[in-house]
């Protein structure tokens, strides 16, 4: 009897760990088997002719190239936030600090936030500043959400900083500012998984980006123009009842996860590099 | 000194540049040299380097040193003994000022470093630290490169001149013993390096601010015999050069290189006086209890 529970409990592990890793096996082959016959060297070099809801012609590049400037300016966006937070709770303020215990709690319940409620904070503050929906308004709600990510994935690393390697750099004669340089040297591994990770996060996320960034089928040439995005190209274009339309969705679709997956296992390749280096 | 001892020192100054004489002597005289090596230094107190005066110190509350009144001699190994907790490290972080790092420290009384009051209003910090450099437990390089660690302090002090930096960083290097083991491989990063290494490394980036004082928070507990050992002999051939100061738990390392030994029990000093006199002859019924094992 007990053999037989030993082996019932084995087989129902097997099968979820089965369960896991075959879900990530199917959707790489959906995402494939439907994506890549729509990819064409049209799709990620024309942006959609005759409007992206009906428009039968054109391809991605609107939204391949709208994602990477929103990326882009969240990240720098967010990281002008984050490192300072990052420095001031682990370089100026004491190892048991009740500040810097409340700073790491926020920024784990805004973590914990769901993205569409960034997406309506954005919002409400774009119709207060009397901001239509642009690159700018969609770069301030993806900043807000990858703000939490950064700071804690940042943390986590600056706090395995050992107070030898301060009390090291300060009886060399070093300044306060001497030392951030050195502390950010010792981090810039996890800065760059940070990084990796919350642009991960950025690409992928659609709820955020509706009500701020908008969607169009061009390229924006200014922060005050609308963006589009390659979540919200897969949510608009898979509506639509035309296939050539339907087929763009899958696109977008495999671009994304080929993007996302590729930062994962970058970040991974990086913390796993870090973890070694580690004294 | 007599004759016979000045010859030993030309033997011992010529081993020190090349360190593999040593072993090429004969038997007698390598035994000869070490006992030279050991040679304590002869105290002069009378211009002592560090002067503590009246030092209260109270960490989160707690009493952690209770007026600490010490001279500590220049150009010679002075070791702070006592039993953990006693304060040793503390007072050793009071001499460069690291200690203000921690939270909740008052600091009553003064130390008085070649006779200036480093708690003064108008001391510069960074000149005090400059001063002395600090080994700590365990060797902590800087996530740089070999080179790019001894030559930091140089370089946040101003010196940028690339041809003077090399210079340095090979003379500290040697100074250190490590020259030899890292010379082709100086831009690899630091903390590649062994323990034992890195710990001389730690020293010669500490020698190359050029201090007057060198300050060791138990710098050899973490390292293997052999390793300490080479720190150790380091440390007696400085003492020509610099005044050090070490935090030490090993009696027997006290007995080994200490010139002037310092026992300190409950943040109090017990006693303070040269290694011959603390070690063969105790005043103090606590430090005979302590140095004869009777508790650590």
């Amino acid at each position: 009897m007990r053999k037989f529970e030993e082996r019932f409990f084995k087989v129902l592990m097997i099968l979820a760990t089965i369960i896991i890793l075959g879900s990530l096996f199917m959707i790489l082959v959906a995402v494939v088997k439907r994506g890549l016959p729509a990819m064409s060297w049209d799709m990620v070099t024309k942006i959609p002719s005759g409007g992206f809801y009906l428009g039968k012609e054109g391809g991605l590049l609107n939204a391949i190239v709208g994602s990477l400037y929103l990326v882009l300016g969240s990240t720098v966006l967010g990281l002008i936030i984050a490192i300072p937070v990052v420095i001031y709770i682990n370089v100026y303020l004491p190892k048991k600090s009740f500040l810097a215990d409340i700073t790491r709690l926020s920024a784990d319940v805004l973590f914990g936030i769901p993205s569409i409620v960034y997406g309506a904070f954005g919002f409400s503050l774009m119709v207060y500043f009397g901001l239509k929906t642009s690159l700018f308004g969609g770069i301030i709600a993806v900043a807000l959400l990858i703000t939490p990510i950064l700071i804690r994935s940042m943390d986590e690393v600056a706090r395995l900083v050992p107070k030898d390697l301060k009390d090291a750099a300060l009886s060399l004669g070093a300044t306060r500012y001497e030392i951030i340089r050195v502390v950010l040297k010792q981090i810039s591994p996890g800065i760059t998984t940070a990084i990796l990770l919350s642009i991960g996060r950025a690409i992928g996320d659609a709820a955020s980006v509706l009500f701020t960034a908008g969607y169009t089928d061009s390229i924006p040439t200014s922060l005050s123009q609308p963006v589009a995005t390659l979540p919200l190209a897969i949510f608009f274009q898979l509506s639509s009842p035309i296939q050539e339309v339907q087929d763009r969705a899958y696109a977008a679709a495999l671009i994304l996860t080929l993007i996302v997956l590729a930062l994962s296992l970058a970040a991974r390749f990086y913390s796993s590099k870090f973890s070694k280096n580690k004294i | 000194m007599n004759t016979r001892l000045l010859k030993s020192e030309n033997i011992i100054a010529s081993s020190m540049n090349n360190g593999k004489d040593v072993f090429l002597l004969e038997e007698g005289a390598e035994a000869q040299v070490r006992t030279l090596l050991l040679q304590k230094t002869k105290l002069d107190l009378t211009a002592p380097h560090i002067s503590v005066k009246n030092l209260n110190v109270h960490l989160q509350k707690k009493h952690v040193l209770k007026d600490v009144n010490l001279d500590i001699p220049n150009k010679a190994i002075t070791c702070i003994i006592g039993p953990s907790g006693c304060g040793k490290t503390t007072l050793l972080k009071t001499f460069n000022r690291l200690l203000e790092q921690s939270v909740d420290v008052k600091i009553d009384g003064h130390v008085f470093v070649d006779g200036e009051d480093i708690h003064d209003k108008n001391v510069e910090i960074i000149n005090i630290r400059k001063k002395m450099g600090l080994l700590s437990q365990r060797p902590c390089p800087l996530p740089m490169s070999i080179f790019d660690n001894i030559a930091y302090g140089p370089r946040i002090h101003g010196n940028r001149n690339m041809k003077e930096l090399s210079r340095l960083v090979e003379n500290y290097l040697k100074a250190a013993g490590l020259w030899d083991e890292v010379k082709d491989r100086l831009h690899s990063p630091a903390n590649r390096l062994s323990i034992g290494q890195q710990q001389r490394l730690c020293l010669a980036r500490g020698l190359a601010v050029e201090p007057e004082i060198i300050l060791g928070d138990e710098a050899t507990s973490a390292l293997d015999p052999i390793s300490s050992k080479k720190i150790e002999e380091l440390f007696v051939e400085l003492k020509r050069d610099y005044s050090i100061i070490l935090v030490t738990h090993t009696l027997r390392q006290a007995r080994r290189i200490a010139d002037y030994v310092v026992f300190m029990y409950l943040g109090e000093v017990i006693e303070a006086g040269s290694a011959d006199e603390i070690f063969n002859n105790p005043q103090k019924e606590l430090t005979r209890e302590y140095i004869s094992g009777a508790f650590s």
